[in-house]
């Protein structure tokens, strides 16, 4: 191939990478304007730069390719395929979700909020990057990006002992099991001989590697988990979470528990499904014979949902109580996964979309209370109705919906799940999540009872602001429509698998 | 021509909730009214379906069916037939009773009166929906505004019992939504070659594919189907619940909780265990009428020992519901199971009454405490009249109309299980006695000075018991309004139960 098609081939990909460079331009645009001296603490003028580019983000993933297995882009890096849409859709509405909620939290100072725009546009370049690359050496460098961005976003408030604290947490925990995934990636590697994923996957699943290797594939599988279950807050790489959440500020720790979470778990989808197993018949998978990892990804998610939801039930500091809530739901998301059908599938995209809106409405909530004179101390919450009734009917919602109470669409989502997991005949997993489901109850309504029936211990002013309603609104709307009707975006998934 | 009489009397309540939410504040004397207000059409319909409805015809009657979700084959799906008639009869009765017996409630209006009209459309859409799914979402939505109507408006320890209620109801639901899944994806619509979870396709076995002929699976889908709805009738050892909730609930909530939720319990066997899982009902019968006949004594013998008058209700629930499981456990006769129906209906209307009239003298002495009363029938001769009929009502006194439902039962059960009836019938003895005892202790004796008094039953407090009254009196003479209207839908059940091979 000559320089100019290189050169031609390459700019026809610009044709399928809107996201990447409106988010490249918006990360610009945040660059110049925040060296500005004048600017410097103007949030409104970056809320709204934000908002522009982040809507121009938007619009560019909107364009939906047909049916086919999508197309390859930047030297073959990438592929342009509804499932990388899908995600890119959902990291850009994660990113302008958490600065919304940013720009109405009063734990990032005025001077800080550029820096916390740049980061959050920059951790979602990572994912969007990430969403989309299917070569080994991309991959991990879209993965680095992300995760070396948002140790930075944790540590924004470096000067609390606590922000400190987590980011070092983050990075130290990151730091290793990224290298190890990475081990896995070169043993992956010297096995093919390429880096390109799709190939990858012919090779481990032809028929002259079955019956060789065992061992080998069983390390290969290990490592590669040790990254991606680090990034899902999965047992057993979940003791970084009630930490690193607490530490953080609200909004950013919301944006954590969703948007780095679902990056994990389109990377996991990618992986496991084109390298570990190949396509059979028009509805199902198999995995490859010599390492039964579905199996272990079902054990691991019942020991995940079990784990997070007993912890949570002892906690008084809300956002480690959804720490631990947001480590329970990687432990249901899993059960997807480990179906190795396209319903699992659908499934766990089916209940990210739903986690988005129910998990990060729970956390702007949580914002508006720390905004007042109130904490994350649930006495803080104690009686919180009298006062502030919208925001707290709101919260029931997203707790409701979190516990998977119908008409909520957490319910909707744990419908999918479930019935993927008793079509795969996955009884026993479906009674462990059931009781999960009981005992999450517990600690959710805790809350709810502290806010609607207890007396209130501390007498504060919540100072819930018309940008936070709107923003808990937006967020609340969708948990309640979802819940009720919920084929559009049912169809809208089914077509991406 | 469809008719929508089904949606309007389901979903009626929710546009009173709805108003009463977004009513401002100082509009706030109006909220009692609209509430009662947004229940009376419920009534008028449900008149209109009591007299529409055709007695003869066992199948499903002023069906409403569109399609809702596409992707999992959901429909919008409802219908009532012969088993769910009596409950929206009910249902429509006591919820309009019920808020007229809410009148007292002082404390955050608004959200006890939106609450309740949402509990009224929740228990409806369960008596009507043929939908599995949309029973579902109907079953699930009556626990969050009972939640919150234990917890916020309940008496000292409500805390406690609202959350006991919810853990417990949502153990049985999630149970029930694994077998629902399990019923979906062993079922195809022969039409469409789709699953589905419509109850008509469901209770076809013919219908029937892959998992769902599995006799493991079927046997466990029946355990936990069976789980669920016990936890609800309440079957002892599922039963601790109930006590808890009655007792701290508010008066118009222990009606319907009584009245009405554990009802759905033996509603949902007869609706969806009996006619999907035939062979497996016959299996667990025996099983199943005797853990009916341990609730009866045990729920018999616990109310004897009871010093609160409310949780001496909720015990002798308990052991009245133990006639509805027993007399439905029976298949080789019709008569058991008419019993059993008919006791629920029965069941929900007396059981009313006695929590009305517990309601009234909480009110009057703020005490429940039944050896701290005494010769109360001087100063509350009405009063006294009345708990003195739902009392011998309770105890299935002849002529009213639990007499006749507990006999049915047990004539039906006897054929079957002979001992199992006849050690259920030593417990009408111990019932007439904690009835007869704990009348003498309140009304008779010498008077207690403390409580010399007390006003009379007033007229708001005695047009919610005159109704049930009357009701409780004919149907002891003449059962046959209810028993012409559930006999043909009766008869095919069982006849779908004995036919299975």
């Amino acid at each position: 191939m000559d320089l100019v098609q290189i050169a031609r081939s390459n700019l026809e990909g610009f044709r399928y990478a809107g996201t990447e460079v409106a988010l490249c331009v918006l990360i610009v645009a945040l660059l110049l304007s925040g060296v500005i001296l004048p600017f410097r603490k103007n949030r409104r003028l970056f809320l709204i730069i934000s908002m522009l580019g982040l809507a121009l983000a938007m619009t560019a993933s909107l364009k939906q390719p047909g049916a086919g297995k999508g197309v390859r882009y930047f030297a073959d890096l990438f592929l342009w395929d509804s499932f990388s849409v899908f995600f890119k859709l959902f990291f850009v509405a994660a990113a302008a979700f958490t600065i919304l909620m940013a720009q109405m939290n009063r734990e990032v100072e005025d001077y800080e909020f550029n820096e916390c725009c740049l980061l959050v546009v920059s951790v979602t370049l990572g994912m969007v990057l990430l969403a989309s690359s299917v070569d080994l050496l991309m991959i991990y460098l879209a993965f680095e990006t992300m995760s070396l961005l948002s140790y930075l976003l944790v540590g924004i408030r470096f000067r609390e002992a606590r922000g400190g604290e987590a980011a070092l947490k983050y990075v130290l925990y990151g730091a290793f099991t990224s290298g190890v995934m990475l081990f896995g990636f070169s043993l992956v590697y010297g096995l093919a001989g390429t880096t390109d994923i799709m190939e990858i996957g012919r090779i481990l699943n032809s028929a002259h590697m079955a019956g060789q290797n065992r061992a080998l594939f069983v390390l290969m599988v290990l490592f590669f988990l040790a990254g991606l279950l680090f990034k899902t807050a999965s047992f057993p790489f979940h003791i970084w979470c009630p930490d690193v959440y607490e530490g953080a500020p609200t909004p950013v720790t919301a944006f954590l528990s969703v948007g780095p979470k679902a990056a994990g778990f389109a990377v996991f989808i990618r992986l496991f499904y084109t390298l570990f197993a190949r396509e059979v018949g028009d509805q199902g998978f198999a995995a490859i014979e010599q390492v039964d990892w579905p199996a272990i990804v079902a054990v691991i998610s019942a020991i995940t949902m079990s784990l997070g939801n007993l912890s949570a039930i002892h906690q008084d500091n809300v956002k480690r109580l959804l720490a631990y809530s947001s480590i329970a739901h990687a432990g249901y998301l899993l059960m997807g996964i480990a179906c190795l059908d396209k319903l699992g599938l659908e499934a766990v995209a089916f209940y990210l979309v739903v986690y988005l809106f129910m998990n990060l409405g729970a956390f702007a909530v949580v914002t508006a209370v720390n905004n007042g004179e109130g904490g994350e101390d649930i006495r803080f919450y104690r009686g919180l109705s009298a006062r502030a009734p919208m925001a707290c009917v709101a919260m029931a919602v997203f707790l409701f919906s979190l516990i998977g109470i119908p008409p909520f669409a957490g319910f909707v989502g744990k419908v999918f799940l479930f019935s993927a997991v008793i079509l795969k005949k996955y009884y026993w997993l479906a009674i462990v999540a059931a009781i999960n489901t009981v005992i999450s109850l517990y600690y959710y309504v805790r809350l709810i009872k502290a806010m609607f029936i207890d007396q209130a211990e501390v007498s504060f002013e919540p100072r819930v602001s018309g940008v936070s309603y709107a923003v808990i609104g937006a967020l609340a709307l969708p948990t309640l429509v979802l819940g009720v009707y919920w084929q559009p975006l049912a169809a809208f998934i089914e077509s991406i698998f | 021509m469809q008719s929508h009489i089904l949606s309007w009397i389901i979903f009626f309540p929710l546009i009173g909730a709805a108003i009463i939410c977004f009513l401002p504040k100082r509009l706030e004397s109006w909220m009692k009214p609209i509430a009662l207000a947004s229940t009376v059409p419920q009534l008028y319909w449900a008149y209109k379906l009591y007299v529409n409805f055709e007695r003869a015809n066992p199948s499903f009657q002023f069906v409403e069916h569109t399609s809702w979700i596409l992707r999992f084959n959901i429909d919008y799906y409802l219908g009532v037939d012969g088993v769910s008639m009596p409950m929206v009869l009910l249902t429509a009765l006591l919820s309009f009773i019920c808020i007229l017996a809410s009148w007292n409630i002082d404390k955050y209006i608004r959200g006890y009166f939106s609450l309740f009209l949402l509990l009224d459309t929740a228990m409806m859409g369960v008596f009507c929906a043929l939908d599995f799914f949309l029973f579902y979402i109907f079953w699930e939505l009556m626990l969050l505004p009972m939640y919150f109507l234990i917890g916020v408006w309940g008496g000292p320890k409500k805390e406690y019992a609202a959350i006991k209620f919810f853990l417990f109801t949502l153990v049985g639901s999630v149970f029930m939504l694994i077998a629902m899944l399990a019923f979906y994806f062993g079922s195809v619509e022969p039409a469409t070659g789709l699953h589905s979870f419509d109850f008509t396709i469901l209770a076809n076995q013919a219908a029937h594919i892959g998992i769902l002929k599995d006799p493991v699976v079927r046997w466990g889908c029946y355990l936990l189907l069976l789980i669920g709805f016990a936890i609800k009738i309440p079957l002892v050892p599922f039963h601790t619940w109930l006590p808890d909730a009655h007792v701290e609930a508010p008066t118009a909530i222990s009606v319907i909780l009584a009245g009405v939720l554990l009802k759905m319990g033996t509603y949902g066997l007869i609706r969806i265990s009996y006619p999907v899982l035939p062979d497996m009902a016959r299996a667990f019968a025996p099983v199943v009428a005797a853990f009916g006949l341990v609730s009866i004594i045990y729920g018999a013998f616990c109310a004897m020992a009871q010093k609160d008058l409310k949780k001496l209700i909720a015990y002798s629930s308990i052991s009245h519901m133990g006639f509805v499981v027993l007399g439905m456990s029976v298949f080789s006769n019709t008569i058991g199971i008419n019993g059993a129906i008919l006791q629920m209906f029965n069941h929900g209307i007396i059981t009313a009454m006695l929590f009305l009239l517990v309601g009234v003298i909480y009110d009057r002495a703020h005490t429940r405490d039944i050896d701290g009363f005494g010769g109360l029938a001087h100063n509350m001769p009405v009063f006294a009249g009345y708990t003195g009929l739902a009392f011998m009502a309770g105890l299935g006194l002849p002529g009213l109309s639990s007499f006749i439902s507990e006999a049915l039962c047990l004539i039906g059960a006897f054929q079957t299980y002979k001992v199992m009836t006849v050690l259920a019938t030593t417990s009408i003895i111990i019932t007439a006695g904690y009835f007869l005892w704990t009348m003498q202790r309140i009304f008779l004796g010498p008077m207690n000075e403390r409580w010399e008094d007390l006003p009379e039953i007033s007229l708001r407090e005695a047009a919610c018991l005159t109704p049930l009254a009357i009701i409780v009196v004919v149907l002891g003479f003449y059962p046959m309004p209810i028993l012409d209207m559930i006999g043909a839908t009766l008869r095919n059940t069982v006849h779908l139960v004995v036919a299975m091979r």
